[in-house]
């Protein structure tokens, strides 16, 4: 490697990069000033959230806002907690079947050879597309058809197949080599088997990366609580979340409304962090044709 | 390699190893059938709630529908209603979301790349910890952090952005950013662009970092003078598949993000119509005026708009 020319994935740091910096720095303070003020404004005491001049920074944190929020849920009718129930229900469920039933499609559509497999994952690319809010109202209606409007399977059962979710792990499954799968066919294995002791082990970065975007996907879903649900107790977190952002005229509800973003917004990164070097892993098999 | 089917396959194992024959043979045909169970909870779900509402948005656009009574077919009447009658759409819906698309469409697809390409050429660490804080408004979609932007713009003295504008002398009374029509389609694109680095630009991200790093030293030896001639010839070129997802992400991100107005403004119509793009123009005609078959060819409108950005990235990426 005598020859240096590109700069990309450099290992040292030089003088060189100085320029990309300057011009990444003051972008990174924009897309995180909301993030650090939504963290500062949950913690501020009354008197700091009517501050005049307001202020960005919180000076003498307190757990008011955090207290304000669990005592306006209890009396509401609905405690708070039953509002987590609902999300962590609804949102591990949608996670852990996502995954299972598109890992298993993804090993079918990527490794079998059968009718219909290229049309099947053509049209499963073309998905990539879909906005759920264009097709609210047949949605809605589907749901009702069905009926199971107002049950835990109207927030699960709409959300499972993921399009993007299924297209990267079919693509992850495309490296592993056949030459694995064809000796343990030989070896007198099952299909089943082949999935949950060849594949499944061997796809745990496509695994985590489609689970952190199931989870942001459920955990932050508005669309099911809004239309296929009619009673409040079976709505989630999203749903009560964004009922308080409505009413942040309130100099009070600023604050409780910033600890309701927090709330949804703290799960999200901490599983991120804890799984980025996984997703990064699967993002550079994203490739489209 | 040529591919071959579980029957060719089992073919040539056979030769190989003559007593297998029966088992082989055996398992080929009962192997033939699981594709299809493996497949079958992911594709009746997929059909459930994402084909059959499509091809029910198409049936409903085509009818008058009011959700109680029975949907009776009326041909093409509702798309000429949608070009000839509806002023609102024409006047506010159809430019506000052309320009909302354009500028978060191809210009957050442009900054993603932007980013992700200058990102990579930091060390790992610093790269990991940027790579975080622009991904991490995307988590929340936008929407459940409304309530940031709402407090930020709110309408008197004590919000920030009047603060500081009044403080710097610009203005002197309050401005009501987010029920002010000159304001709200501007503010709408400033928050739908920070939340827009999403899968796709850790795909682009991950792209970048992916080129083979041979091709850049073939590339200075052919005389390859600069970096700005290296991300033309090299990088761009190597890095196409990851490029048409990312355009393909960025296109459903920018209609996904739709709702942003009326999330901002608190109500649908937002005031004016001034933020009121196709999604809310949906929204508006089947739930709150419950014209179904209307709302249903909106839909449509919308899935081919969609549809055709994603063909010309498609023409502008795809490899050959």
């Amino acid at each position: 490697m005598a020859l240096k020319v590109s700069g990309a994935n450099p290992k040292k740091f030089h003088k060189s990069q100085l320029k990309f910096y300057i011009f990444l720095i003051p972008f990174a303070i924009f897309m995180m000033l909301p993030i650090v003020f939504i963290f500062n404004h949950a913690f501020k005491p009354l008197d700091e959230l009517y501050a005049f001049p307001p202020r960005f920074f919180v000076y003498r944190p307190t757990f008011d806002n955090f207290v304000n929020l669990f005592q306006l849920a209890n009396s509401s009718g609905i405690p708070l907690s039953r509002y987590v129930f609902n999300s962590l229900l609804v949102t591990f469920s949608i996670v852990f079947f996502a995954v299972v039933i598109s890992t298993l499609a993804g090993y079918v559509l990527s490794k079998k050879n059968f009718k219909g497999k290229f049309v099947l994952f053509e049209i499963n690319t073309a998905a990539l597309m879909f906005v759920p809010i264009a097709v609210i109202i047949p949605r809605f209606l589907t749901v009702s058809v069905l009926g199971i409007e107002d049950t835990y399977f109207a927030h699960i059962l709409p959300l499972l197949a993921m399009p993007v979710v299924l297209f990267l792990l079919k693509q992850f499954i495309d490296q592993i080599p056949d030459s694995l799968i064809e000796a343990a066919v030989i070896d007198g294995a099952s299909d089943f088997k082949i999935y949950l002791k060849i594949i499944l082990p061997l796809i745990k970065p496509a695994i985590a990366t489609a689970a952190i975007l199931a989870f942001q996907l459920a955990w932050n879903d508005l669309e099911t609580s809004i239309l296929f649900t009619t009673s409040e107790n079976m709505r989630t977190l999203a749903f009560f979340m964004n009922t308080l952002v409505a009413n942040t005229n309130v100099v009070v509800g600023q604050g409780m409304a910033a600890v309701a973003s927090l709330i949804m917004f703290v799960p999200n990164l901490i599983l991120f962090i804890i799984l980025q070097s996984m997703v990064m892993n699967t993002m550079s098999h994203s490739g489209l044709k | 390699m040529p591919k071959v089917n579980n029957l060719g396959e089992a073919a040539v194992e056979i030769k190989k190893d003559p007593p297998k024959l029966q088992s082989i043979l055996q398992k080929a045909k009962r192997v033939n059938k699981t594709p299809y169970l493996f497949l079958l909870p992911y594709m009746l779900l997929f059909l459930t709630f994402i084909i059959i509402p499509i091809l029910m948005a198409i049936y409903l656009s085509f009818t008058n529908f009011n959700t109680i009574e029975r949907p009776d077919f009326i041909g093409f009447l509702n798309y000429i209603n949608l070009l000839t009658q509806d002023e609102i759409f024409m006047q506010y819906v159809l430019p506000n979301t052309v320009l909302f698309a354009l500028i978060v469409g191809p210009g957050g697809y442009i900054l993603a790349f932007l980013l992700a390409w200058c990102l990579a050429q930091l060390t790992k660490g610093p790269r990991t910890i940027l790579a975080l804080i622009f991904y991490s408004p995307s988590m929340t979609s936008g929407v459940a952090m409304a309530v940031v932007w709402t407090i930020i713009f709110s309408g008197n003295q004590a919000g920030y952005a009047n603060s500081i504008l009044m403080r710097l002398g610009f203005i002197t009374e309050p401005l009501i950013f987010l029920q002010d029509t000159r304001f709200i389609l501007l503010i709408m694109i400033v928050v739908a662009l920070w939340s827009s680095m999403g899968v796709g630009f850790l795909a682009m991200l991950a792209g970048v970092l992916n080129v083979d790093e041979t091709l850049y030293e073939a590339g200075a030896i052919d005389g390859i003078k600069n970096r700005f001639q290296e991300l033309i010839y090299i990088t761009i070129p190597s890095m196409k598949p990851q490029m048409l997802f990312g355009a393909v992400m960025a296109i459903v991100n920018t209609f996904a993000t739709g709702m942003i107005g009326v999330q901002l403004t608190g109500s649908n119509p937002t005031p004016n119509y001034a933020g009121q793009l196709i999604v809310n123009h949906i929204e508006d005609y089947g739930f709150i005026r419950f014209e179904m078959g209307y709302a249903a060819a909106l839909s449509v409108v919308l899935l081919l708009i969609i549809f055709v950005f994603a063909r010309i990235s498609k023409k502008l990426f795809s490899e050959s």
